[in-house]
């Protein structure tokens, strides 16, 4: 297993209106193929910030940002990204949103038939094979966001960048969809960076869990390492005591160590 | 209170009459029977309920308009009153298509020539202002380059284009054509450069991530997005088009309602003239309704 993301003293300084704001300072993270790597903190930390480095979709203002060897130098979609809105395109069908990026990636050395193949595959492992003519304001909230992570997922992506992707949804659907997420992890095999503010799903997700401290000049806190044993259940992890210790850690870290004026 | 009581007691009783009919395994039709029709009945009088409130404030209100119109021409002679523009206009509309050479044709003629000359101006209008639109709503430094010009020429009144219309085209029709096109254009560039600048963060983040080609960004992103707008837009372009089309054609003739307003002016004809402007007014209706229809259809 070698480094297959690296950020390496990657600073963030976003210049507004009032000056200058440092977001974040020397963050250095390294993520290895096929790795689940959870990003949390309280809110206004920075953990954004970090994904959309990573996505490409800001530059940071120092540091270097690797993916697979390469610099990052700006969006791509070996690096897909799964909003926190789900942000379909909602004048597309389902089928429509995914096609929109299968084409864009496989187009050119596929064709029409094989195209279409992909897109229906990426519904099935989403569950949504029914939906696929329905356009985004005709399905739930819950399903939108598998709509997302389906058109995430049929890119085939190199990463596969999650910002939050739950953190719209009740806490029924949203556990439904952490432990559907956990089989397609599971199946695919897929190098996953996710921000999250949800203690539980960090831990029930991740093989390591990236805690990051208060901005502003946010960095690295601590990493933890995920050692429950995989395939994770949800009920099985709900009696371990090793999940409990580590749902500690995280929650020492939050609330003790970095806790927050409201 | 009393009213509640009495509203539940019907379908108090309802889960008591299935549970009977489920027991018994034979449900008795009349005693279900007379529920039904009760609801159908409060449901056909609700209906008839909301019919009313619909359409009745428009007929009072029209009634008013027509009550004043009668006053109005009994004080002052010279206007026609509502029974005699209506005998003329039945008379008017029951042979619209009449050909009597280029100055006495009928209202069917005149309707069709001037719809003719507003989508024509239009038309060119909107092949030329939504590209237009869409450059400048993309690119700032375009927009910047615009927006001095568009503010400058956008206040003129659509009439003071007519001589320069005349002077390029020597030619009274094209002329016309030429003020439908200049007053109409606006509206439709600012709109859809409105819409194409307010399209969302989240939907140009998807075209970053998959890294669209400029064109599909533009055909699959920018303009569903901009749809909206553009159709307020057409809206309000075909509005101005038709309100400036009547003085465009009372200053260039040939066939047309501006035209036949004129010619019925000089022939002193007033029913006539009241007749066009209803004309006017309920084509103008027409075209918003059937524009609006369609911007139904884009409201995602």
């Amino acid at each position: 297993m070698e480094k297959y993301v690296s950020l390496e003293y990657v600073d963030m300084v976003f210049s507004g209106r009032q000056g200058k704001f440092c977001a974040l300072r020397d963050v250095n993270l390294s993520i290895n193929q096929g790795e689940f790597v959870s990003v949390i903190g309280h809110s206004g930390c920075g953990k954004s910030t970090v994904l959309n480095l990573i996505a490409g979709l800001l530059m940071p203002t120092d540091g270097v940002m690797l993916c697979a060897g390469r610099e990052i130098a700006g969006p791509g979609p070996e690096r897909a990204v799964v909003f926190q809105n789900h942000s379909l395109l909602p004048w597309l069908t389902c089928f429509d949103n995914i096609y929109l990026a299968v084409e864009r990636v496989f187009g050119s050395t596929e064709d029409k038939p094989s195209l279409k193949k992909r897109t229906h595959e990426a519904l099935a492992l989403v569950g949504l094979t029914h939906s696929e003519m329905k356009y985004p304001n005709e399905i739930s909230g819950g399903m939108k966001q598998r709509v997302g992570i389906a058109r995430a997922l049929a890119m085939e992506p190199k990463v596969l960048l999650m910002d939050e992707p739950f953190g719209a949804l009740d806490a029924l659907t949203r556990a439904h969809l952490q432990d559907e997420l956990l089989g397609i992890v599971q199946r695919t095999g897929s190098t996953v960076v996710m921000v999250t503010h949800d203690v539980d799903e960090a831990v029930l997700l991740s093989d390591r869990i990236v805690m990051m401290t208060n901005g502003p000049a946010a960095t690295v806190g601590e990493i933890l390492a995920v050692d429950l044993p995989r395939p994770r259940s949800r009920l099985e992890l709900a009696e371990n005591p090793q999940y409990h210790h580590l749902r500690g850690e995280v929650l020492r870290f939050l609330y003790q160590r970095e806790a927050k004026a409201a | 209170m009393s009213a509640t009581v009495v509203a539940l007691k019907p379908e108090a009783a309802e889960p008591v009459v299935a549970a009977e009919s489920k027991t018994a395994a034979l449900p008795s039709s009349k005693a279900e029977a007379a529920p039904v029709a009760g609801k159908t009945l409060q449901r056909i009088m609700n209906v008839l309920r909301s019919i009313t409130l619909a359409v009745l404030p428009p007929i009072v209100g029209l009634a008013f308009f027509i009550l004043i119109w009668v006053g109005i021409s009994m004080v002052a002679p010279a206007l026609p009153g509502p029974a005699k523009t209506w005998v003329s206009a039945v008379e008017l509309f029951s042979d619209p298509f009449y050909q009597n050479g280029p100055n006495d044709q009928g209202i069917g003629w005149n309707i069709l020539n001037s719809l003719q000359r507003v989508g024509t101006g239009f038309g060119m209008a909107a092949l030329i202002g939504i590209p237009l639109g869409f450059v400048l709503g993309r690119f700032k430094f375009v927009n910047d380059m615009a927006s001095p010009i568009i503010s400058l020429l956008r206040p003129v009144s659509p009439l003071a284009w007519l001589p320069i219309g005349l002077l390029v085209f020597k030619a009274a029709d094209p002329a016309a054509i030429w003020v439908i096109f200049i007053s109409s254009i606006w509206p439709l560039v600012i709109n859809t450069a409105m819409g194409v600048s307010k399209v969302p963060q989240d939907y140009l983040n998807v075209a970053r991530v998959l890294n669209l080609s400029e064109w599909k960004i533009a055909t699959k992103i920018m303009l569903p997005s901009a749809m909206p707008y553009i159709l307020t837009g057409i809206r309000l372009s075909i509005g101005v088009a038709w309100l400036v089309i009547v003085a465009a054609e009372m200053l260039t003739g040939g066939v047309g309602l501006g035209f036949w307003v004129w010619d019925e002016w000089n022939n002193l004809n007033v029913e006539h003239i009241l007749i066009a402007i209803f004309v006017v007014g309920i084509v103008g209706l027409l075209l918003e309704q059937a524009l609006l229809l369609l911007a139904k259809r884009f409201n995602y």
